[in-house]
Protein backbone atom coordinates (compact mmCIF):
# COMPACT_ATOMS: atom_id res chain seq x y z
CA UNK A 1 0.00 0.00 0.00
CA UNK A 2 2.80 2.00 0.57
CA UNK A 3 4.05 1.94 -2.69
CA UNK A 4 0.88 2.96 -4.34
CA UNK A 5 0.67 6.43 -2.04
CA UNK A 6 3.97 6.66 -3.14
CA UNK A 7 2.86 6.96 -6.48
CA UNK A 8 0.19 9.17 -5.95
CA UNK A 9 2.11 11.70 -4.73
CA UNK A 10 4.46 11.22 -7.66
CA UNK A 11 1.50 12.42 -9.56
CA UNK A 12 0.17 15.27 -7.54
CA UNK A 13 3.95 16.47 -7.41
CA UNK A 14 4.11 19.83 -8.91
CA UNK A 15 7.89 19.22 -9.93
CA UNK A 16 6.27 16.26 -12.08
CA UNK A 17 4.45 19.22 -14.49
CA UNK A 18 5.27 21.58 -16.77
CA UNK A 19 8.35 21.08 -19.44
CA UNK A 20 8.91 18.02 -22.26
CA UNK A 21 8.55 15.14 -19.57
CA UNK A 22 6.03 16.89 -17.59
CA UNK A 23 3.07 14.98 -16.17
CA UNK A 24 0.94 17.17 -18.26
CA UNK A 25 2.75 17.16 -21.27
CA UNK A 26 2.89 13.37 -21.42
CA UNK A 27 -1.19 13.20 -20.79
CA UNK A 28 -1.50 15.13 -24.01
CA UNK A 29 0.48 13.04 -26.44
CA UNK A 30 -0.56 9.99 -24.89
CA UNK A 31 -4.37 11.36 -25.70
CA UNK A 32 -3.32 12.50 -29.45
CA UNK A 33 -1.85 9.25 -30.28
CA UNK A 34 -4.51 7.32 -28.73
CA UNK A 35 -7.21 9.82 -30.37
CA UNK A 36 -5.22 9.96 -33.87
CA UNK A 37 -5.11 5.81 -33.94
CA UNK A 38 -8.83 5.57 -33.09
CA UNK A 39 -9.68 8.46 -35.97
CA UNK A 40 -7.54 6.69 -38.09
CA UNK A 41 -9.20 3.05 -36.92
CA UNK A 42 -12.86 4.65 -37.14
CA UNK A 43 -11.92 5.88 -40.68
CA UNK A 44 -11.49 2.61 -42.21
CA UNK A 45 -13.68 0.31 -40.09
CA UNK A 46 -17.24 2.26 -39.96
CA UNK A 47 -17.47 2.50 -44.03
CA UNK A 48 -16.50 -0.88 -43.85
CA UNK A 49 -18.27 -2.03 -41.52
CA UNK A 50 -21.49 -0.36 -42.29
CA UNK A 51 -20.56 -1.92 -45.93
CA UNK A 52 -21.10 -5.52 -44.11
CA UNK A 53 -24.14 -5.02 -42.53
CA UNK A 54 -25.89 -3.32 -45.28
CA UNK A 55 -24.85 -5.48 -48.07
CA UNK A 56 -24.59 -8.70 -45.56
CA UNK A 57 -21.71 -9.28 -47.95
CA UNK A 58 -18.09 -10.36 -46.54
CA UNK A 59 -19.73 -11.06 -42.94
CA UNK A 60 -17.60 -14.51 -42.60
CA UNK A 61 -14.42 -13.16 -43.85
CA UNK A 62 -14.43 -9.85 -41.30
CA UNK A 63 -15.27 -11.81 -38.55
CA UNK A 64 -12.71 -14.15 -38.95
CA UNK A 65 -10.18 -11.84 -40.36
CA UNK A 66 -11.12 -9.90 -36.88
CA UNK A 67 -10.47 -12.29 -35.11
CA UNK A 68 -7.56 -13.34 -36.04
CA UNK A 69 -5.95 -9.48 -35.83
CA UNK A 70 -7.17 -9.90 -32.43
CA UNK A 71 -4.89 -12.06 -31.59
CA UNK A 72 -2.16 -10.13 -32.57
CA UNK A 73 0.39 -8.50 -30.00
CA UNK A 74 0.30 -5.82 -30.21
CA UNK A 75 3.73 -4.86 -28.77
CA UNK A 76 5.45 -8.14 -31.31
CA UNK A 77 3.26 -5.81 -33.82
CA UNK A 78 5.03 -2.42 -33.23
CA UNK A 79 8.44 -3.42 -32.85
CA UNK A 80 8.28 -5.12 -36.22
CA UNK A 81 6.64 -2.46 -37.85
CA UNK A 82 9.42 0.05 -35.98
CA UNK A 83 12.28 -1.96 -37.27
CA UNK A 84 11.06 -1.43 -40.85
CA UNK A 85 9.74 2.37 -40.35
CA UNK A 86 12.11 3.46 -37.72
CA UNK A 87 11.89 5.03 -34.49
CA UNK A 88 9.07 7.51 -34.02
CA UNK A 89 5.26 7.52 -33.88
CA UNK A 90 4.36 5.67 -37.44
CA UNK A 91 4.88 2.13 -36.15
CA UNK A 92 3.02 2.57 -32.70
CA UNK A 93 0.08 4.33 -34.43
CA UNK A 94 -0.03 1.52 -36.95
CA UNK A 95 -0.03 -1.22 -34.73
CA UNK A 96 -3.05 0.34 -32.21
CA UNK A 97 -4.78 1.51 -35.39
CA UNK A 98 -4.88 -2.46 -36.12
CA UNK A 99 -5.71 -3.07 -32.21
CA UNK A 100 -8.77 -0.89 -32.81
CA UNK A 101 -10.37 -2.26 -36.26
CA UNK A 102 -11.97 -5.19 -34.92
CA UNK A 103 -14.46 -3.62 -31.87
CA UNK A 104 -15.03 -0.75 -34.30
CA UNK A 105 -16.42 -3.11 -37.34
CA UNK A 106 -18.27 -4.94 -35.48
CA UNK A 107 -19.82 -2.53 -33.72
CA UNK A 108 -20.48 -0.83 -37.77
CA UNK A 109 -21.77 -3.78 -38.86
CA UNK A 110 -23.56 -5.05 -35.61
CA UNK A 111 -25.18 -2.10 -35.64
CA UNK A 112 -26.87 -2.64 -38.95
CA UNK A 113 -27.48 -5.88 -38.37
CA UNK A 114 -29.28 -4.89 -35.01
CA UNK A 115 -32.11 -3.11 -37.12
CA UNK A 116 -35.36 -5.05 -37.61
CA UNK A 117 -35.92 -6.61 -41.01
CA UNK A 118 -39.23 -5.20 -41.48
CA UNK A 119 -38.35 -1.62 -40.69
CA UNK A 120 -35.65 -2.33 -43.75
CA UNK A 121 -38.12 -3.85 -46.18
CA UNK A 122 -40.76 -0.79 -44.99
CA UNK A 123 -38.13 1.63 -45.73
CA UNK A 124 -37.30 0.23 -49.59
CA UNK A 125 -40.74 -0.93 -50.24
CA UNK A 126 -41.96 2.99 -49.98
CA UNK A 127 -39.37 4.19 -52.34
CA UNK A 128 -35.79 4.59 -50.22
CA UNK A 129 -32.62 3.79 -52.54
CA UNK A 130 -30.33 2.05 -50.70
CA UNK A 131 -28.47 4.73 -49.81
CA UNK A 132 -31.12 6.59 -47.88
CA UNK A 133 -31.95 3.26 -45.92
CA UNK A 134 -28.29 3.34 -45.05
CA UNK A 135 -28.36 6.80 -44.14
CA UNK A 136 -31.74 7.66 -42.94
CA UNK A 137 -32.84 4.12 -41.26
CA UNK A 138 -29.44 2.35 -40.26
CA UNK A 139 -26.88 5.02 -39.96
CA UNK A 140 -29.60 6.54 -36.62
CA UNK A 141 -30.71 2.98 -35.66
CA UNK A 142 -26.90 1.99 -35.47
CA UNK A 143 -25.55 4.44 -33.47
CA UNK A 144 -25.77 2.72 -30.01
CA UNK A 145 -24.06 -0.36 -31.11
CA UNK A 146 -21.67 1.16 -33.59
CA UNK A 147 -20.17 3.57 -29.81
CA UNK A 148 -20.20 0.57 -28.13
CA UNK A 149 -17.73 -0.73 -30.33
CA UNK A 150 -16.01 2.73 -29.99
CA UNK A 151 -15.97 2.60 -26.50
CA UNK A 152 -13.95 -0.69 -26.15
CA UNK A 153 -11.94 0.63 -29.19
CA UNK A 154 -11.04 3.35 -27.28
CA UNK A 155 -10.33 1.74 -23.87
CA UNK A 156 -7.91 -1.25 -25.60
CA UNK A 157 -6.11 1.85 -27.14
CA UNK A 158 -6.01 4.13 -24.21
CA UNK A 159 -4.47 1.49 -22.44
CA UNK A 160 -1.97 -0.30 -24.84
CA UNK A 161 -0.83 3.48 -26.33
CA UNK A 162 1.96 3.45 -23.64
CA UNK A 163 4.01 1.10 -25.64
CA UNK A 164 4.22 4.19 -28.27
CA UNK A 165 6.99 5.25 -25.96
CA UNK A 166 8.81 1.59 -26.26
CA UNK A 167 9.82 2.65 -29.22
CA UNK A 168 10.42 6.38 -29.09
CA UNK A 169 6.82 7.22 -29.38
CA UNK A 170 5.97 9.81 -26.20
CA UNK A 171 2.90 9.01 -24.47
CA UNK A 172 2.41 7.97 -20.53
CA UNK A 173 4.36 5.00 -21.40
CA UNK A 174 7.58 7.23 -20.66
CA UNK A 175 7.40 7.33 -17.08
CA UNK A 176 6.56 3.06 -17.03
CA UNK A 177 9.50 2.66 -19.07
CA UNK A 178 12.10 4.93 -17.60
CA UNK A 179 10.53 3.96 -13.82
CA UNK A 180 11.17 0.42 -14.97
CA UNK A 181 14.88 1.23 -16.29
CA UNK A 182 15.91 3.13 -12.93
CA UNK A 183 14.14 0.91 -10.64
CA UNK A 184 12.00 4.31 -9.73
CA UNK A 185 8.77 2.68 -8.80
CA UNK A 186 6.50 5.34 -7.43
CA UNK A 187 7.39 6.93 -11.34
CA UNK A 188 6.14 3.39 -13.00
CA UNK A 189 3.00 3.18 -10.73
CA UNK A 190 2.62 6.84 -11.64
CA UNK A 191 2.70 6.48 -15.26
CA UNK A 192 0.44 2.98 -14.81
CA UNK A 193 -2.50 5.60 -12.46
CA UNK A 194 -2.43 7.66 -15.04
CA UNK A 195 -3.45 5.73 -17.91
CA UNK A 196 -5.82 3.90 -15.64
CA UNK A 197 -7.56 7.12 -15.01
CA UNK A 198 -7.83 8.08 -18.69
CA UNK A 199 -9.11 4.71 -19.58
CA UNK A 200 -12.24 5.27 -16.93
CA UNK A 201 -12.27 9.15 -18.47
CA UNK A 202 -13.03 7.17 -22.05
CA UNK A 203 -15.64 4.44 -20.32
CA UNK A 204 -17.10 7.24 -18.68
CA UNK A 205 -17.86 9.89 -21.60
CA UNK A 206 -18.82 7.15 -24.16
CA UNK A 207 -21.02 5.30 -21.67
CA UNK A 208 -22.89 9.36 -22.00
CA UNK A 209 -22.27 9.21 -25.71
CA UNK A 210 -24.04 5.72 -26.04
CA UNK A 211 -27.11 7.18 -24.12
CA UNK A 212 -26.81 10.29 -26.36
CA UNK A 213 -27.23 8.69 -29.79
CA UNK A 214 -30.28 5.98 -28.77
CA UNK A 215 -32.90 7.97 -31.20
CA UNK A 216 -35.65 9.31 -29.46
CA UNK A 217 -38.36 6.82 -30.55
CA UNK A 218 -36.63 4.03 -29.67
CA UNK A 219 -35.75 5.53 -25.98
CA UNK A 220 -39.21 5.31 -25.38
CA UNK A 221 -40.58 1.86 -25.93
CA UNK A 222 -43.63 1.71 -23.09
CA UNK A 223 -45.96 4.58 -23.43
CA UNK A 224 -45.15 7.31 -21.81
CA UNK A 225 -47.96 9.10 -21.73
CA UNK A 226 -51.76 8.52 -21.01
CA UNK A 227 -53.71 7.81 -24.46
CA UNK A 228 -56.11 11.07 -24.72
CA UNK A 229 -58.42 9.76 -27.38
CA UNK A 230 -59.94 6.45 -28.15
CA UNK A 231 -58.09 4.98 -31.65
CA UNK A 232 -61.19 4.03 -32.52
CA UNK A 233 -63.75 7.02 -31.68
CA UNK A 234 -64.07 7.76 -35.76
CA UNK A 235 -63.63 4.11 -37.33
CA UNK A 236 -67.68 3.40 -38.28
CA UNK A 237 -69.08 5.61 -40.36
CA UNK A 238 -72.92 5.63 -40.99
CA UNK B 1 -55.16 -1.66 -64.23
CA UNK B 2 -52.71 -4.17 -63.40
CA UNK B 3 -51.95 -7.48 -65.81
CA UNK B 4 -49.98 -9.87 -64.68
CA UNK B 5 -49.03 -12.27 -67.73
CA UNK B 6 -47.66 -15.75 -67.45
CA UNK B 7 -45.67 -14.47 -64.55
CA UNK B 8 -43.32 -17.02 -62.74
CA UNK B 9 -41.06 -16.65 -59.84
CA UNK B 10 -38.41 -19.01 -58.52
CA UNK B 11 -36.44 -18.08 -55.97
CA UNK B 12 -32.75 -18.75 -55.68
CA UNK B 13 -33.28 -21.64 -53.52
CA UNK B 14 -35.60 -23.20 -56.14
CA UNK B 15 -39.06 -22.41 -54.71
CA UNK B 16 -41.53 -22.06 -57.17
CA UNK B 17 -43.64 -19.26 -55.47
CA UNK B 18 -45.46 -18.51 -58.42
CA UNK B 19 -46.27 -20.69 -61.23
CA UNK B 20 -47.80 -19.20 -64.55
CA UNK B 21 -49.65 -16.61 -63.78
CA UNK B 22 -52.50 -14.48 -65.42
CA UNK B 23 -54.57 -12.03 -64.18
CA UNK B 24 -55.95 -8.71 -64.74
CA UNK B 25 -56.93 -6.20 -61.74
CA UNK B 26 -59.37 -3.83 -62.46
CA UNK B 27 -58.68 -0.15 -61.85
CA UNK B 28 -60.47 1.55 -58.85
CA UNK B 29 -61.56 -1.63 -57.31
CA UNK B 30 -60.37 -3.58 -54.29
CA UNK B 31 -58.76 -6.90 -55.86
CA UNK B 32 -58.06 -10.14 -52.69
CA UNK B 33 -55.83 -12.45 -53.15
CA UNK B 34 -56.75 -14.94 -50.51
CA UNK B 35 -54.98 -18.09 -49.80
CA UNK B 36 -53.17 -20.31 -46.98
CA UNK B 37 -49.33 -19.77 -45.87
CA UNK B 38 -46.52 -19.95 -48.28
CA UNK B 39 -49.24 -19.64 -51.10
CA UNK B 40 -47.37 -16.93 -53.28
CA UNK B 41 -49.82 -14.46 -52.38
CA UNK B 42 -47.83 -12.04 -50.73
CA UNK B 43 -44.99 -12.43 -53.64
CA UNK B 44 -47.65 -11.90 -56.26
CA UNK B 45 -48.45 -8.76 -54.65
CA UNK B 46 -44.81 -7.50 -54.32
CA UNK B 47 -43.86 -7.81 -57.98
CA UNK B 48 -46.46 -5.23 -58.10
CA UNK B 49 -43.72 -2.17 -56.63
CA UNK B 50 -40.79 -4.57 -57.96
CA UNK B 51 -40.03 -5.69 -54.45
CA UNK B 52 -39.71 -9.15 -56.31
CA UNK B 53 -39.00 -9.27 -59.88
CA UNK B 54 -40.63 -12.17 -62.30
CA UNK B 55 -38.16 -15.39 -63.23
CA UNK B 56 -40.66 -14.80 -66.42
CA UNK B 57 -43.88 -13.25 -67.69
CA UNK B 58 -44.32 -9.71 -67.61
CA UNK B 59 -46.67 -6.93 -65.48
CA UNK B 60 -48.26 -4.22 -66.52
CA UNK B 61 -49.44 -1.22 -65.00
CA UNK B 62 -51.52 1.10 -67.25
CA UNK B 63 -50.31 -0.51 -70.26
CA UNK B 64 -46.67 -0.05 -69.21
CA UNK B 65 -44.52 -2.73 -68.51
CA UNK B 66 -42.93 -2.08 -65.03
CA UNK B 67 -39.71 -4.04 -65.58
CA UNK B 68 -38.57 -0.77 -67.25
CA UNK B 69 -39.38 1.39 -64.79
CA UNK B 70 -36.91 2.06 -62.77
CA UNK B 71 -37.76 0.38 -59.06
CA UNK B 72 -37.51 3.31 -56.53
CA UNK B 73 -39.43 5.83 -58.74
CA UNK B 74 -41.79 3.08 -59.56
CA UNK B 75 -42.34 2.10 -55.81
CA UNK B 76 -42.51 6.38 -54.51
CA UNK B 77 -45.86 6.38 -56.60
CA UNK B 78 -47.56 2.90 -55.46
CA UNK B 79 -48.95 2.92 -51.52
CA UNK B 80 -47.85 0.24 -49.61
CA UNK B 81 -49.24 -0.99 -46.31
CA UNK B 82 -47.42 -3.85 -44.38
CA UNK B 83 -48.42 -5.90 -41.42
CA UNK B 84 -46.62 -4.80 -39.03
CA UNK B 85 -46.82 -1.15 -40.08
CA UNK B 86 -43.12 -0.94 -40.79
CA UNK B 87 -42.74 2.54 -39.36
CA UNK B 88 -39.67 4.09 -38.79
CA UNK B 89 -39.26 3.78 -35.05
CA UNK B 90 -36.97 6.88 -34.32
CA UNK B 91 -39.18 9.15 -36.71
CA UNK B 92 -42.54 10.82 -35.19
CA UNK B 93 -45.76 9.98 -36.95
CA UNK B 94 -45.82 12.82 -38.98
CA UNK B 95 -42.64 12.09 -40.20
CA UNK B 96 -43.28 8.70 -40.89
CA UNK B 97 -46.48 9.75 -42.61
CA UNK B 98 -44.04 12.13 -44.64
CA UNK B 99 -41.48 9.79 -45.40
CA UNK B 100 -42.51 9.54 -49.34
CA UNK B 101 -43.23 13.56 -50.10
CA UNK B 102 -40.35 14.33 -47.83
CA UNK B 103 -37.92 12.76 -50.18
CA UNK B 104 -39.63 13.73 -53.32
CA UNK B 105 -38.52 17.30 -52.12
CA UNK B 106 -41.52 18.06 -51.17
CA UNK B 107 -40.99 21.17 -48.33
CA UNK B 108 -41.61 20.46 -45.20
CA UNK B 109 -44.15 22.67 -43.71
CA UNK B 110 -46.28 21.73 -46.89
CA UNK B 111 -45.52 17.76 -46.28
CA UNK B 112 -46.59 18.50 -42.51
CA UNK B 113 -49.64 19.82 -43.32
CA UNK B 114 -50.72 17.25 -45.37
CA UNK B 115 -49.85 14.41 -43.21
CA UNK B 116 -51.57 16.19 -40.56
CA UNK B 117 -54.84 16.40 -43.19
CA UNK B 118 -54.05 12.16 -43.62
CA UNK B 119 -54.02 11.50 -39.95
CA UNK B 120 -57.82 13.15 -39.91
CA UNK B 121 -58.70 10.96 -43.06
CA UNK B 122 -57.49 7.89 -41.28
CA UNK B 123 -58.99 8.54 -38.16
CA UNK B 124 -56.19 9.67 -35.92
CA UNK B 125 -56.29 12.35 -33.86
CA UNK B 126 -53.66 15.26 -34.34
CA UNK B 127 -52.21 15.21 -31.16
CA UNK B 128 -50.65 11.89 -31.98
CA UNK B 129 -48.02 13.83 -34.56
CA UNK B 130 -45.83 13.95 -32.26
CA UNK B 131 -45.38 10.83 -31.14
CA UNK B 132 -43.10 8.07 -31.80
CA UNK B 133 -44.45 5.21 -32.94
CA UNK B 134 -43.91 2.84 -30.16
CA UNK B 135 -45.80 5.31 -28.03
CA UNK B 136 -49.13 4.08 -30.14
CA UNK B 137 -51.44 1.29 -29.88
CA UNK B 138 -51.22 -1.33 -32.73
CA UNK B 139 -54.32 -0.49 -34.23
CA UNK B 140 -52.74 3.42 -34.15
CA UNK B 141 -50.01 2.12 -35.94
CA UNK B 142 -51.71 0.18 -38.71
CA UNK B 143 -53.92 3.30 -39.29
CA UNK B 144 -50.18 5.29 -39.61
CA UNK B 145 -48.99 2.95 -42.15
CA UNK B 146 -52.18 3.32 -44.11
CA UNK B 147 -51.76 7.21 -43.73
CA UNK B 148 -48.66 6.73 -45.13
CA UNK B 149 -48.88 4.64 -48.25
CA UNK B 150 -51.87 6.88 -49.20
CA UNK B 151 -49.35 10.23 -48.77
CA UNK B 152 -48.40 10.58 -52.62
CA UNK B 153 -51.73 10.22 -53.44
CA UNK B 154 -51.28 6.86 -55.18
CA UNK B 155 -53.34 5.51 -57.87
CA UNK B 156 -52.69 2.33 -56.51
CA UNK B 157 -52.70 0.80 -52.72
CA UNK B 158 -50.71 -2.58 -52.12
CA UNK B 159 -51.84 -4.03 -48.39
CA UNK B 160 -50.06 -6.85 -47.37
CA UNK B 161 -52.28 -8.51 -44.93
CA UNK B 162 -52.20 -5.28 -43.06
CA UNK B 163 -54.89 -6.31 -40.09
CA UNK B 164 -53.29 -9.75 -39.23
CA UNK B 165 -51.33 -8.76 -36.23
CA UNK B 166 -54.08 -6.29 -34.30
CA UNK B 167 -57.01 -7.73 -31.91
CA UNK B 168 -60.40 -8.94 -34.22
CA UNK B 169 -62.42 -5.51 -32.88
CA UNK B 170 -59.58 -3.54 -33.74
CA UNK B 171 -59.09 -5.30 -37.02
CA UNK B 172 -63.09 -4.91 -37.77
CA UNK B 173 -62.84 -0.80 -37.33
CA UNK B 174 -60.09 -1.32 -39.39
CA UNK B 175 -62.09 -3.36 -42.23
CA UNK B 176 -64.80 -0.74 -42.23
CA UNK B 177 -62.22 1.95 -42.37
CA UNK B 178 -60.43 0.57 -45.65
CA UNK B 179 -64.19 0.29 -46.86
CA UNK B 180 -64.72 3.90 -46.18
CA UNK B 181 -61.34 5.09 -47.57
CA UNK B 182 -61.66 3.12 -51.26
CA UNK B 183 -65.45 4.21 -51.06
CA UNK B 184 -63.84 7.98 -50.72
CA UNK B 185 -60.81 7.97 -52.55
CA UNK B 186 -61.31 5.76 -55.38
CA UNK B 187 -58.36 3.81 -55.35
CA UNK B 188 -57.21 0.60 -56.99
CA UNK B 189 -56.89 -1.66 -54.19
CA UNK B 190 -54.67 -4.82 -54.20
CA UNK B 191 -54.99 -6.92 -50.68
CA UNK B 192 -53.90 -9.88 -49.26
CA UNK B 193 -54.74 -12.07 -46.60
CA UNK B 194 -55.70 -15.40 -45.37
CA UNK B 195 -58.85 -14.40 -44.00
CA UNK B 196 -61.67 -15.68 -46.44
CA UNK B 197 -64.04 -13.18 -44.49
CA UNK B 198 -62.06 -10.42 -44.81
CA UNK B 199 -61.67 -11.14 -48.49
CA UNK B 200 -65.44 -11.31 -48.89
CA UNK B 201 -66.07 -8.29 -47.08
CA UNK B 202 -63.43 -6.23 -48.75
CA UNK B 203 -62.70 -7.85 -52.14
CA UNK B 204 -64.66 -6.48 -55.06
CA UNK B 205 -63.08 -8.88 -57.17
CA UNK B 206 -61.91 -12.22 -54.62
CA UNK B 207 -58.89 -14.26 -56.04
CA UNK B 208 -58.29 -18.11 -54.21
CA UNK B 209 -54.91 -19.11 -54.54
CA UNK B 210 -53.67 -22.59 -53.91
CA UNK B 211 -49.61 -23.29 -53.77
CA UNK B 212 -47.40 -22.05 -56.18
CA UNK B 213 -50.20 -19.15 -56.81
CA UNK B 214 -52.62 -21.12 -58.86
CA UNK B 215 -56.13 -19.54 -59.21
CA UNK B 216 -58.54 -21.90 -57.56
CA UNK B 217 -61.74 -19.10 -57.95
CA UNK B 218 -61.44 -15.90 -59.39
CA UNK B 219 -64.79 -13.83 -58.92
CA UNK B 220 -67.24 -11.63 -56.97
CA UNK B 221 -67.74 -12.88 -53.45
CA UNK B 222 -71.32 -13.39 -54.44
CA UNK B 223 -70.10 -15.56 -57.59
CA UNK B 224 -67.89 -17.83 -55.43
CA UNK B 225 -70.00 -18.28 -52.37
CA UNK B 226 -73.12 -19.37 -54.76
CA UNK B 227 -71.17 -21.91 -56.52
CA UNK B 228 -67.57 -23.58 -55.82
CA UNK B 229 -66.16 -24.81 -58.58
CA UNK B 230 -64.50 -27.42 -56.24
CA UNK B 231 -64.14 -28.74 -53.02
CA UNK B 232 -60.79 -26.84 -52.78
CA UNK B 233 -62.87 -23.69 -52.60
CA UNK B 234 -66.12 -25.08 -50.73
CA UNK B 235 -63.85 -25.91 -48.15
CA UNK B 236 -61.70 -22.96 -48.28
CA UNK B 237 -64.47 -20.41 -47.81
CA UNK B 238 -66.66 -22.57 -45.45
CA UNK B 239 -69.57 -23.50 -47.46
CA UNK B 240 -70.03 -26.49 -45.76
CA UNK B 241 -70.46 -25.48 -42.59
CA UNK B 242 -70.18 -22.56 -39.43
CA UNK B 243 -71.68 -19.96 -40.56
CA UNK B 244 -72.35 -19.95 -43.97
CA UNK B 245 -74.41 -23.51 -44.04
CA UNK B 246 -77.88 -22.02 -43.08
CA UNK B 247 -80.98 -24.23 -42.40
CA UNK B 248 -84.46 -23.73 -41.29
CA UNK B 249 -85.64 -24.89 -38.22
CA UNK B 250 -88.76 -26.26 -38.25
CA UNK B 251 -89.48 -26.91 -35.35
CA UNK B 252 -89.48 -23.72 -33.49
CA UNK B 253 -92.33 -21.15 -35.04
CA UNK B 254 -90.70 -17.62 -35.73
CA UNK B 255 -93.65 -14.46 -36.05
CA UNK B 256 -95.63 -13.78 -38.62
CA UNK B 257 -94.02 -15.41 -42.45
CA UNK B 258 -90.45 -15.79 -40.58
CA UNK B 259 -88.88 -18.48 -40.29
CA UNK B 260 -86.26 -19.27 -38.22
CA UNK B 261 -82.60 -20.15 -39.31
CA UNK B 262 -80.04 -22.14 -37.90
CA UNK B 263 -76.14 -22.16 -38.80
CA UNK B 264 -74.24 -25.38 -39.17
CA UNK B 265 -73.53 -25.35 -35.37
CA UNK B 266 -77.30 -25.55 -34.62
CA UNK B 267 -77.41 -21.90 -32.94
CA UNK B 268 -79.59 -19.18 -34.53
CA UNK B 269 -78.36 -17.23 -37.13
CA UNK B 270 -81.48 -15.16 -38.03
CA UNK B 271 -84.75 -15.22 -39.74
CA UNK B 272 -86.38 -15.41 -43.40
CA UNK B 273 -89.42 -13.86 -44.42
CA UNK B 274 -91.81 -17.36 -45.94
CA UNK B 275 -94.79 -15.72 -47.04
CA UNK B 276 -97.16 -18.68 -47.37
CA UNK B 277 -94.45 -21.62 -46.42
CA UNK B 278 -92.33 -20.43 -49.51
CA UNK B 279 -88.82 -18.59 -49.24
CA UNK B 280 -89.02 -14.68 -50.55
CA UNK B 281 -86.73 -14.96 -53.53
CA UNK B 282 -86.21 -11.43 -54.44
CA UNK B 283 -83.27 -8.26 -55.01
CA UNK B 284 -81.74 -8.17 -51.96
CA UNK B 285 -80.98 -4.46 -50.64
CA UNK B 286 -78.08 -2.79 -52.18
CA UNK B 287 -74.54 -3.27 -50.72
CA UNK B 288 -73.83 -1.20 -47.76
CA UNK B 289 -71.23 -2.37 -45.49
CA UNK B 290 -72.34 -0.62 -42.26
CA UNK B 291 -75.14 -2.36 -41.46
CA UNK B 292 -75.54 -2.87 -37.86
CA UNK B 293 -77.57 -5.59 -35.50
CA UNK B 294 -77.50 -2.54 -33.03
CA UNK B 295 -80.79 -0.50 -32.37
CA UNK B 296 -81.20 2.68 -32.25
CA UNK B 297 -81.16 4.10 -28.52
CA UNK B 298 -83.75 6.09 -27.41
CA UNK B 299 -83.82 9.55 -28.73
CA UNK B 300 -81.18 8.70 -31.70
CA UNK B 301 -83.97 9.06 -33.84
Amino acid sequence: MNIFFEGLAWVFDPAHYGGVDGIDTRILEHLRISLISLLIAAVIAVPLGYFIGHTGRGRTLAVAVSGGVRALPTLGLTIILALTLGIGLEAPIIAFVVLAIPSILAGAYAGFEAVDRRTIDAARAVGMTEWQIAGKVEIPLGLPLLMGGLRSASLQVIATATLADYVGGGGLGHFIFLGLQTNDYPQMLAGSIIVVALALLSEAIFSVLERLVVPAGVKSRAPTTVRTKSSRSRAVVG
Amino acid sequence: MIEFRSVSKQFPDGTRAVDDFSITIPSRKTTVFVGSSGCGKTTLLRMINRMVDPSSGSIEIDGENISAVEPVHLRRGIGYVMQNSGLLPHRKVIDNVATVPLLNGVPRKQAHADALDLLDRVGLDRSLANRYPSQLSGGQQQRVGVARGLAVNPNILLMDEPFGAVDPIVRSDLQQETIRLQRDLDKTVVFVTHDIDEAFLLGDQVVILQKGAKIAQQGTPEEILANPVNDFVASFIGADRGKRRLTVDANIAASGDDLLLVDAGGYAAGVISAPGGRLAVGNPSPKSRSISNKTDQAGDA
